[in-house]
C-alpha cells in the first residue's frame, strides 16, 4: 500500500479479494468494490430495520430518521411525478438509498467509494434510461415520440428543435452517470492530494493541508448526500416525462 | 485511471446487479411495508383518536343540555310553587281579613247599640229631671205648685223648639 499511497488514483483501484471467480466465462469475482456493495446494503437493511424494530405509534429519534427517509423519498416522488409514480417507490427509494450508503460510506478513511466507478454510475444511469424509455413507449405507444416535438413551438423551428430534443434526451444516461462519477472522483482526489500535502510539508507546516482536509471533509460529506439527491431527483423527472410527455 | 480499466468491468457490474437486486427485495418487501404499516397505524390511531374526542364532545353537550334542562325545568318548579305559595298566603290573609271585618263590623254594631239605648236613656233622664226642676223652680220662684204632668209637657215643647 506504501507505494500506491503516493497516487491520488490509487484509492480507485480495483483489488480481488480472494482468488478470481469465472462463472460461464464471465467474471465474477469478489472485490473491494463487490465488498462495498455488500456493506452498503447491510448497513442501508440494518439501519432501517434497526430503527424500525420497535413499530412505535410515536417515534423515537432513529425512527424518525427511517420515517424522514421514506417521507422523503416520498414526497420527491410524488411532487415530480404524481400519484402514477407510486409504482417506481421502491425503486426509486432503493435507488437514494444505495447512492447515499455508497457515497457517504465511501468516506470513510481507507474505505473504497463504489460510485467513483464509471461502470457502475453507467450502469444504472443506462437502466433508468431504458426503464424510463420503455415506460413512456408502453404508456403512450408511438405517441410517446412526439415528446421530440415540444407542443406550441412554431413549425418552422421544428428542424432545430427536434435534433436537439433527441440529443438532450439521447445524453441524458452519460449526464447523469458522469455526474455522479466525475463528483466522487474530483472529491476523493482533492481529499487525497492535499492530505498528502500533509506528508510533503512535515511536522512544522503539515497541519495547514490537515485543517483543509477536515474543512473539505464537511463539504464532500454535503456534496455525497447532494448528489445521491440529484441523481434520484433526475430520475423522478425522467420518469415524469415519460408518464406525462411533458 | 483505474475507472477506466475495462478487466474489473465484469465483476463490479455482476455485484452491481446483485447488491442492488438484494436491496431492492429487501425495500420493497420488508423495509417500506414496515414503514407503510407504522405510518398507517399511526394515522389510524390519529383519527380513532379525533373520533373518539368527537364522541366525547357530543356526550359532553349532550350532558350539557340536559343539566340546563334539569335547571330550567327546576326554576319552573321553583316559580310554580313559589306563586302557588303566594296564592294561598293572599287567599288566608283575605279570609282572615274579611273575617276580621265582620267580627269588627259586629263589634261596631253592638257598640252603637249601646250607645245609642244610652243616649235614649240619657235623653230620658234628661226630660225626667228637667222637669223635676222645672215643677221644683216654679214652686220656689213663683210660689204656686205645679203639676209635675204640666212641667214635663212644657220641657217637652221648649225642648223641640230647641232642637
Amino acid at each position: 500500500m506504501a507505494a500506491e499511497a503516493h497516487s491520488p488514483l490509487a484509492q480507485f483501484e480495483i483489488q480481488p479479494l480472494g482468488g478470481p471467480i469465472h462463472i460461464g466465462g464471465l467474471d465474477v469475482s469478489f472485490t473491494n468494490s463487490s465488498l462495498w456493495m455488500v456493506i452498503a446494503v447491510a448497513a442501508i437493511t440494518a439501519f432501517m430495520l434497526l430503527g424500525t424494530r420497535k413499530q412505535a405509534i410515536v417515534p423515537g429519534r432513529w425512527q424518525s430518521l427511517c420515517e424522514g427517509m421514506y417521507d422523503f423519498v416520498s414526497n420527491m416522488l410524488r411532487d415530480n411525478v404524481g400519484q402514477e409514480g407510486r409504482a417506481y417507490f421502491p425503486f426509486v427509494f432503493s435507488l437514494f438509498m444505495f447512492i447515499l450508503f455508497a457515497n457517504v460510506l465511501g468516506l470513510l478513511p481507507g474505505a473504497f467509494t463504489v460510485t467513483s466507478h464509471i461502470v457502475v454510475t453507467g450502469a444504472m444511469a443506462l437502466f433508468i434510461f431504458v426503464m424510463v424509455t420503455i415506460v413512456g413507449i408502453v404508456r403512450h405507444g408511438l405517441h410517446f415520440f412526439t415528446y421530440f416535438a415540444p407542443q406550441g413551438a412554431p413549425m418552422w423551428l421544428m428542424p432545430l428543435m427536434i435534433p436537439i430534443e433527441i440529443i438532450s434526451y439521447a445524453i441524458r444516461p452519460m449526464t447523469l452517470s458522469i455526474r455522479l462519477f466525475a463528483n466522487m472522483v474530483a472529491g476523493h482526489v482533492m481529499l487525497a492530494v492535499i492530505g498528502g500535502f500533509a506528508f510533503a510539508l512535515g511536522v512544522w507546516a503539515g497541519w495547514l493541508p490537515i485543517a483543509a482536509v477536515t474543512a473539505l471533509f464537511g463539504l464532500e460529506l454535503l456534496i455525497a448526500c447532494l448528489q445521491a439527491y440529484v441523481f434520484t431527483i433526475l430520475t423522478c423527472i425522467y420518469l415524469h416525462d415519460a408518464i406525462h410527455l411533458h | 485511471m483505474p475507472q477506466f480499466n475495462p478487466e474489473y468491468f465484469a465483476p463490479q457490474l455482476v455485484w452491481l446487479v446483485i447488491t442492488f437486486l438484494a436491496l431492492y427485495l429487501l425495500m420493497s418487501r420488508l423495509i417500506l411495508p414496515r414503514i407503510n404499516g407504522i405510518l398507517a397505524q399511526r394515522e389510524d390511531r390519529i383519527d380513532g383518536n379525533l373520533q373518539r374526542a368527537e364522541a366525547l364532545k357530543e356526550e359532553a353537550a349532550q350532558v350539557l343540555a340536559g343539566y340546563q334542562k334539569a335547571i330550567a325545568d327546576a326554576r319552573a318548579q321553583a316559580q310554580a310553587a313559589l306563586a302557588k305559595a303566594a296564592a294561598d298566603i293572599a287567599a288566608e290573609t283575605a279570609a282572615r281579613e274579611a273575617e276580621f271585618a265582620r267580627k269588627m263590623a259586629d263589634q261596631t254594631a253592638a257598640a252603637e247599640a249601646g250607645i245609642r239605648a244610652a243616649k235614649t236613656r240619657a235623653l230620658a233622664d234628661v226630660r225626667g229631671i228637667a222637669g223635676e226642676v222645672a215643677a221644683m223652680m216654679a214652686g220656689k220662684v213663683a210660689d204656686t205648685s205645679v203639676d209635675a204632668n204640666a212641667a214635663a209637657e212644657a220641657v217637652d215643647s221648649v225642648m223641640k223648639e230647641r232642637t
